[in-house]
C-alpha cells in the first residue's frame, strides 16, 4: 500500500480554461491509494510547493503526483520538493495536463475526460515506483568550444577567464569567423578587424586557451562531465611548431588557388594564410592547389623555408580531449543563391551576394576597399536586393534578421566610397535592435532610395551590353518597375551550416524546421540543448546580429561554467540493471548497447551493467528474452499499469 | 453516440514527447482520444507492451521515436524500427487490421507534424470502429 497526494494545477486558465481541474481532483480522490487530492491555482508556486510539503509530512505521502505542465518544464522543481521533503525524488511523476491536454483543445469535457484517463495512468505507475540512488561523478573542469568565430572566441575568453581550461577548435586555418571579414559593423560603423582582432590576439595569448586550428571533431563519447572528444588534426603540411611565420614560402610559391577567405573574388597562392591578421599567423598548404602535390615536383617553399617547416609527408592526427561541457559556435552560412536562377547570381558578373560585398569593402580584400565590378569599372547605379531565399515560403521561410541591417550599411559604404545611385528593394524594413531604427533614419538622409517591393527579377539590359535589369513591383504606387543598374547586390538568407547535420548528430542535438540547433526551451534555456553539458551559441542556434551572438556567447559560457566550477555532479538514477537469478548469458544486451555499458562476466556466465556508461534508454530490457535486465524508473511493470490505467478510461 | 477510440501512445522522450509538447505550446487542436506513454526510447518498447495495449482495449497504438539516424542514444530506435516492423507483422498475421498500429518518427520540432499524425490516425480508427479482436473483457 503506498499514500499518493494529487496535486493539480489550474495554471491560471491555461490548464482550468479547459480542463475542470475541481472535478479532477474530486475524481483523484476516488482513485487507488490516494490519499490526499488538491487543486491549487501554480503548484509550482512558493505557495503551491510548501502546500505539497506540508500535505507530505501531514499525511505521511510517499507518492507524489502533480498533475500540471510537461514533465521537461517542471520536473526538476517539484522533485526538489520532494527532496526538500525528505522522500526519493524519484517517487514524483508529473502528469501532463497543459502541453498535451489543455493547450490542444478547446472542448471542457474531452479535455477533462483525457485527464482523467492520463491521470488514472500516473497512479497506477506511482503505486509501483521505487526510490533510486544518484550517482555522483567526477567532473573534469575543461571546457571545448567548437567554432573559432566571434561568438566561440568570446566564449573561449571569458571562461579562461575564470580560470578554466579551455579547447577552442576551429576548422579553418585561422579563428575569426565570418566577423574577420567584414568591413564595418552596423550600426555603429566600428572597423570589424579593430573590435576583433584584439579579441583573436587575446585567444592566443591566453594561458588558458589551447587553441586548435584546421581541426574538427570527428568522435564525441562520455556524458556530461566527462566527454571523451576525439579531434582531427587535418594536416597541415607545414610543422607550426617549427614556423616562425615568416611567410618567405608564401612568396616563392607559384600555385594558385581559390581564395575562400575572398568568397572566391580572387586567387591565393596554395600556401598561404587567408588574410594578414590571421590567427595564427602560420600558413597551411591546400593540397588542390599545391603544384608539388598535382604534378610531384616543386618544392620551392620547401627551399625558401630556412626552419625546415614544410612537411608534404604530414598526415592528420587524431586528439583525444576531455572536457566536462561543450560550446558550439559553429556559425552560419550564406544561402547558395545559384538556384535561385531569376537572380541570375552566378551568371551575370555584376550580381553579387553580401559576403562578396563584404570582401569589396576590406580594405584587405580583393580590390583594395575599392568598389569596382569585376571588369574593374566602379558602378554608377547599384540595387541592394532584400529577403533573397528568406521570408519565401519556398525557400526559408525564416526571417535571417540582420539582412536588413547590413543593407542599409552597405548602402552607406557605396554612397562613402562611389557616386553611385543606391536602390533598396525589401518588403519590410526590420530595424529593432538598439540604434537601429536612427541607424535606418540617417540612411534615408543619405539619398538612397527605397523602393517597397521584393526584387522579382534580374536580367541583362537588351539596350545596354552589361548592364542589368532589376524587376519588381513597387507595392506602395502598385506599379511594375524595370531599373537599370551597374550592380546587383543579393541579400541573402542565413542558413545552417552545410555540416551543420553532422555536428547535431556527433553531439545528439536535435535542429529545427531550418535545420539550426534546436534550444531546449526557447524562452526559458535558449542556449541549453536536450544533450546534457552540451551548450549552444550565436548563429548556430538561428540568425542574429553581433551584439546578440556575443551575448549569448557570455550566456553559455556561464552555462558552461556551472557545471565544471564543480568536483563532483549528481547523474540521473534512471539506469538498467541486471538481476543475476534470471540473466541466460545469451549477451543480446552487450551487442545492442550504443555504450558499450552491459559486459558479459564469463565466470559468473551473467550480463553485468557498468552504471558509469549507462545513460537508460532501455534498449537492453527489451532485447532481454528472459526479462533479466531491469530499466529502472521504466519498468515492464511500471509501463503496463500505467497502460492499463490510461486504457480504463 | 459516436464512437470515440481509446489510442494508445508511446513516445521517446527526446523527440516525439517533446514534438507533443511544441504542438501544445502552439495551441495545435488535435483530438482528444490518445493517451500518451512517456519512455526515453523507442528502444525501450518491448512488443509485449504492444500486444498488452490491444488486450488492455486500445483501438489503436501508435509509436512515436526521432528520425531514424537522430536517435538520442545513436542507435536505438534503429532498433526499434526493426522491432516494431515485426510486431506489425504479427498483428496483422493475428488478424488485427493493418490500420491499428502505426510507427511515426517524430522530431522535436514537428509539433505540426505531432498534431497531423494524431488527427489523421484518430480517423482512420474511427472509421475501423472498435478493436475487439485481442481485447480480454474485464
Amino acid at each position: 500500500m503506498s499514500r499518493i497526494g494529487v496535486f493539480v494545477c489550474h495554471c491560471g486558465l491555461n490548464i482550468a480554461k479547459t480542463v475542470r481541474v475541481s472535478e479532477l481532483a474530486e475524481f483523484a480522490a476516488t482513485l487507488p491509494d490516494v490519499v490526499v487530492a488538491k487543486d491549487y491555482k501554480f503548484m509550482c508556486s512558493t505557495p503551491g510547493q510548501e502546500m505539497i510539503v506540508n500535505d507530505i509530512k501531514q499525511h505521511k505521502l510517499d507518492r507524489i503526483i502533480v498533475t500540471a505542465c510537461s514533465p521537461l518544464m517542471h520536473e526538476q522543481t517539484f522533485r526538489k520538493v520532494l527532496t526538500a521533503s525528505g522522500l526519493n525524488q524519484y517517487l514524483l511523476t508529473i502528469v501532463n495536463i497543459r502541453e498535451q491536454v489543455s493547450w490542444v483543445t478547446h472542448d471542457i469535457e474531452e479535455g477533462t475526460a483525457k485527464a482523467k484517463a492520463l491521470l488514472n495512468g500516473a497512479v497506477y505507475r506511482a503505486r509501483l515506483l521505487a526510490p533510486l540512488t544518484s550517482r555522483v561523478i567526477d567532473v573534469n573542469p575543461n571546457v571545448m568550444v567548437v567554432g573559432g568565430g566571434i561568438a566561440g572566441i568570446q566564449a573561449a575568453l571569458e571562461l579562461a577567464n575564470t580560470g578554466k581550461k579551455v579547447y577552442l577548435i576551429e576548422k579553418n586555418s585561422t579563428i575569426g569567423g565570418h566577423m574577420a571579414q567584414f568591413d564595418k559593423t552596423f550600426p555603429t560603423l566600428d572597423c570589424s578587424a579593430c573590435i576583433l582582432t584584439p579579441k583573436m590576439d587575446s585567444v592566443l595569448q591566453h594561458k588558458n586557451i589551447t587553441m586548435m586550428t584546421s581541426c574538427e571533431v570527428s568522435e564525441v563519447k562520455g556524458f556530461v562531465g566527462n566527454f571523451d572528444i576525439t579531434i582531427r588534426q587535418k594536416a597541415r603540411y607545414v610543422d607550426h611548431s617549427k614556423c616562425n611565420a615568416c611567410l618567405s614560402c608564401t612568396e616563392k610559391c607559384p600555385g594558385k588557388g581559390t581564395s575562400e577567405w575572398d568568397e572566391s573574388l580572387v586567387k591565393r597562392k596554395a600556401i598561404y594564410i587567408p588574410f594578414p591578421q590571421a590567427v595564427p599567423q602560420k600558413p597551411i598548404i591546400d593540397k588542390e592547389s599545391c603544384t608539388f602535390f598535382k604534378k610531384g615536383k616543386c618544392r620551392l617553399c620547401e627551399k625558401a623555408c630556412e626552419q625546415k617547416a614544410i612537411d608534404f609527408e604530414q598526415q592528420d592526427t587524431f586528439v583525444q580531449v576531455k572536457v566536462g561541457a561543450v560550446i558550439l559556435a559553429t556559425g552560419f552560412d550564406l544561402m547558395d543563391t545559384k538556384p535561385l536562377v531569376q537572380y541570375g547570381y552566378g551568371k551575370y558578373p555584376g550580381v553579387y551576394n553580401a559576403l562578396e560585398v563584404e570582401r569589396l569593402f576590406n580594405s584587405a580584400g580583393p580590390t583594395g576597399g575599392k568598389v569596382t565590378l569585376r571588369d574593374g569599372s566602379e558602378p554608377k547605379s547599384i540595387a541592394i536586393l532584400h529577403c533573397i531565399g528568406s521570408r519565401d515560403k519556398n525557400n526559408h521561410e525564416h526571417c535571417s534578421r540582420v539582412c536588413c541591417m547590413y543593407s542599409l550599411k552597405f548602402s552607406h559604404l557605396f554612397k562613402e566610397k562611389t557616386s553611385a545611385d543606391v536602390y533598396h528593394f525589401y518588403i519590410d524594413m526590420r530595424a529593432a535592435g538598439k540604434g537601429y531604427e536612427e541607424f535606418y533614419n540617417r540612411i534615408i538622409e543619405e539619398d538612397v532610395k527605397f523602393i517597397r517591393g521584393k526584387g522579382a527579377r534580374v536580367t541583362q539590359s537588351a539596350d545596354e551590353p552589361g548592364r542589368l535589369v532589376v524587376e519588381a513591383e513597387d507595392t506602395i504606387t502598385g506599379k511594375f518597375i524595370k531599373l537599370p543598374v551597374d550592380m546587383v547586390v543579393l541579400s541573402s538568407a542565413i542558413v545552417p551550416r552545410a555540416d551543420a547535420r553532422d555536428i547535431a548528430r556527433l553531439f545528439n542535438l536535435s535542429t529545427d524546421k531550418q535545420g539550426f540547433f534546436m534550444e531546449r526551451h526557447p524562452k526559458l534555456a535558449p542556449l541549453s540543448t536536450m544533450s546534457e553539458g552540451i551548450f549552444i551559441a550565436g548563429a548556430c542556434q538561428s540568425p542574429k546580429d553581433i551584439p546578440d551572438t556575443v551575448a549569448q556567447a557570455y550566456g553559455a559560457a556561464a552555462e558552461a561554467l556551472t557545471i565544471v566550477v564543480k568536483d563532483k555532479m549528481e547523474l540521473e538514477a534512471t539506469t538498467a540493471m541486471v538481476n543475476p537469478a534470471s540473466c541466460c548469458g545469451c549477451q543480446n544486451c552487450v551487442r545492442v548497447c550504443p555504450y558499450g555499458a552491459p559486459s558479459y562476466n564469463a565466470e559468473k556466465r551473467v550480463s553485468e551493467i557498468n552504471e558509469a556508461l549507462c545513460k537508460g534508454c532501455g534498449l537492453c530490457a527489451s532485447v532481454c528474452p528472459s526479462s533479466a535486465i531491469i530499466a529502472r524508473h521504466f519498468t515492464n511493470d511500471q509501463v503496463l499499469a500505467e497502460m492499463e490505467g490510461l486504457m480504463e478510461f | 453516440m459516436s464512437f470515440e477510440p481509446k489510442i494508445l501512445g508511446i513516445a521517446c522522450n527526446w523527440c516525439t514527447y517533446t514534438g507533443a509538447d511544441l504542438a501544445g505550446t502552439t495551441r495545435l487542436q488535435y483530438p482528444q482520444n490518445l493517451r500518451v506513454v512517456r519512455v526515453m526510447c523507442s528502444s525501450r518498447i518491448n512488443p509485449s507492451f504492444i500486444f498488452r495495449a490491444f488486450q488492455l482495449g486500445a483501438d489503436g497504438v501508435l509509436v512515436g521515436g526521432c528520425h531514424p539516424g537522430d536517435c538520442h542514444y545513436n542507435t536505438g530506435n534503429l532498433y526499434a524500427r526493426r522491432r516494431l516492423a515485426v510486431t506489425k507483422k504479427i498483428l496483422e498475421f493475428s488478424g488485427l487490421e493493418s490500420g491499428r498500429f502505426r510507427v511515426e518518427w517524430i522530431s522535436a520540432s514537428e509539433g505540426n507534424k505531432f498534431a497531423e499524425v494524431v488527427t489523421e490516425f484518430t480517423e482512420q480508427i474511427k472509421k475501423l470502429g472498435p478493436q475487439i479482436k485481442f481485447k480480454i473483457s474485464q
